[in-house]
């Protein structure tokens, strides 16, 4: 058998890769519920990052020609992303469970040597309860790390920390 | 048999670098204390985006800009993806980007004191054909001082973005040339700390891929995570 290709950091320059129109799901004229995902990332010093390549992809609604499932953000100079989207419903888990609605995200940034990998989850989903990765996390104030807040303009709000107090739940998938 | 929906295999040991690496400085703040959370593979990480070239549209060359060639030594990358099963990755995008001949990104965050150069911009975006092949032609990048530590300098080096065919296949890496003399220094590519995994991350002279009177060639290969398998049917 074959090991996958190492990860190397995406460093600081990746934006020449980058099409501002990826964070907007709906830009191929999705329908549905549209959402606004917004949030900031911060290191362990509690510094904005502001070189972050954050990437979203969602299993529901289905990828379709019009809904890419997929987004791409570059944390600006407030640290800060936003995504337009639609919002996820439940999706199947493992046997029988079901997630309750959810958000991939992948972090890629300088200094980050491979993806971190996290979810985005709404509050007040009645699914979240028993939602089979959230019930891993037994630390009640970790779990809040995933639960993405509406603020006062609507959009869902999750602030992504590094390292250190209040640090994200990350992944290994 | 594999299926292209069942769970990724689990990564091999040693393959991956380290989020906590010292030597490489900005790891310091970044990296996480917390062990990661190990979940199950659902539909969330096996699926992922589809990208296609008619909505994504390749740009296979980034050694000229309208006919104006870009200063540098020419070359021609071609390789294969395949994933852990050796079975051909088809119709993936491959993201490209890098520094100019003179090792100096078109980003306005680079500010080493090397020429620009108004035909080189240094992205590009290319697909995978049928059985996983791919190319494109460039120039070869050159290296440049960063911060890191004293005298610290980058080798030469293309970045790679790459999707597969699930979330949890992603990859972003950076490909080294053979012989580099910065390699043994650099932090980022000695953070893999299985030396074979790190050596697969350097391209390979290939005469074959190279073009008379045009452009040296490299061979890269590209190798995504593979899914388990699952057992064959009996008839």
């Amino acid at each position: 058998m074959l090991a996958a290709t190492a990860n190397q950091t995406i460093g600081p320059y990746w934006h020449l890769i980058e099409d501002p129109t990826w964070s907007d799901l709906t830009r191929f004229g999705a329908e549905g519920e549209k959402i606004i995902l917004t949030g900031t990332v911060c290191d362990g010093a509690g510094s904005l990052v502001t070189d972050a390549a954050i990437e979203i992809w969602q299993s529901s609604p289905v990828a379709s020609e019009i809904f890419p499932a997929f987004g791409r953000c570059r944390t600006d100079a407030n640290g800060a992303f936003r995504f337009t989207t639609l919002k996820p419903g439940p999706v199947a888990g493992l046997g029988n469970a079901q997630q309750a609605p959810h958000v991939a995200i992948s972090i890629f940034a300088r200094g980050l040597l491979n993806a971190l990998t996290t979810r985005l989850y709404f509050q007040n989903e009645p699914l979240n309860e028993a939602d089979p990765v959230l019930s891993m996390i037994e630390d009640e104030a970790r779990r809040h790390t995933l639960i993405a807040r509406r603020d006062a303009s609507g959009a869902w709000n999750l602030d992504i920390r590094l390292q250190g107090d209040n640090e994200t739940v990350f992944m290994e998938i | 048999m594999t299926t292209d929906r069942g769970p990724f295999r689990p990564i091999v040991a040693n393959s991956q670098p380290a989020n906590d690496t010292p030597s490489y400085g900005s790891t310091h703040l970044r990296h996480p204390t917390q062990v990661p959370l190990r979940i199950p593979q659902s539909i969330t990480e096996t699926t992922g985006p589809r990208f296609t070239p008619a909505r994504f549209g390749p740009m296979a060359d980034l050694s000229v800009i309208n006919g104006k060639q870009a200063q540098g030594e020419r070359i021609i990358v071609r390789g294969r993806v395949v994933d852990e099963n050796n079975r051909p990755v088809p119709h993936t995008m491959i993201e490209i980007w890098q520094a100019n001949a003179a090792g100096r990104y078109d980003h306005p965050g680079d500010q080493h004191d090397a020429p620009m150069d108004p035909n080189f911009h240094g992205g590009g975006r290319v697909f995978s054909d049928a059985d996983g092949w791919y190319q494109f032609t460039s120039i070869k990048p050159g290296a440049y001082p960063w911060r890191n530590h004293h005298n610290a300098w980058r080798p030469n080096h293309i970045h790679y973005s790459l999707f597969g065919t699930g979330f949890g296949q992603r990859v972003i890496t950076q490909m080294y040339f053979p012989g580099d003399p910065l390699l043994a220094l650099d932090p980022i590519f000695l953070a893999v700390p299985d030396q074979a995994a790190r050596e697969r991350l350097i391209a390979g002279f290939d005469i074959d891929i190279t073009s008379p009177e045009w452009a040296l060639g490299y061979r890269f290969d590209f190798v995504l995570r593979g899914r388990d398998a699952t057992p064959t049917e009996q008839a």
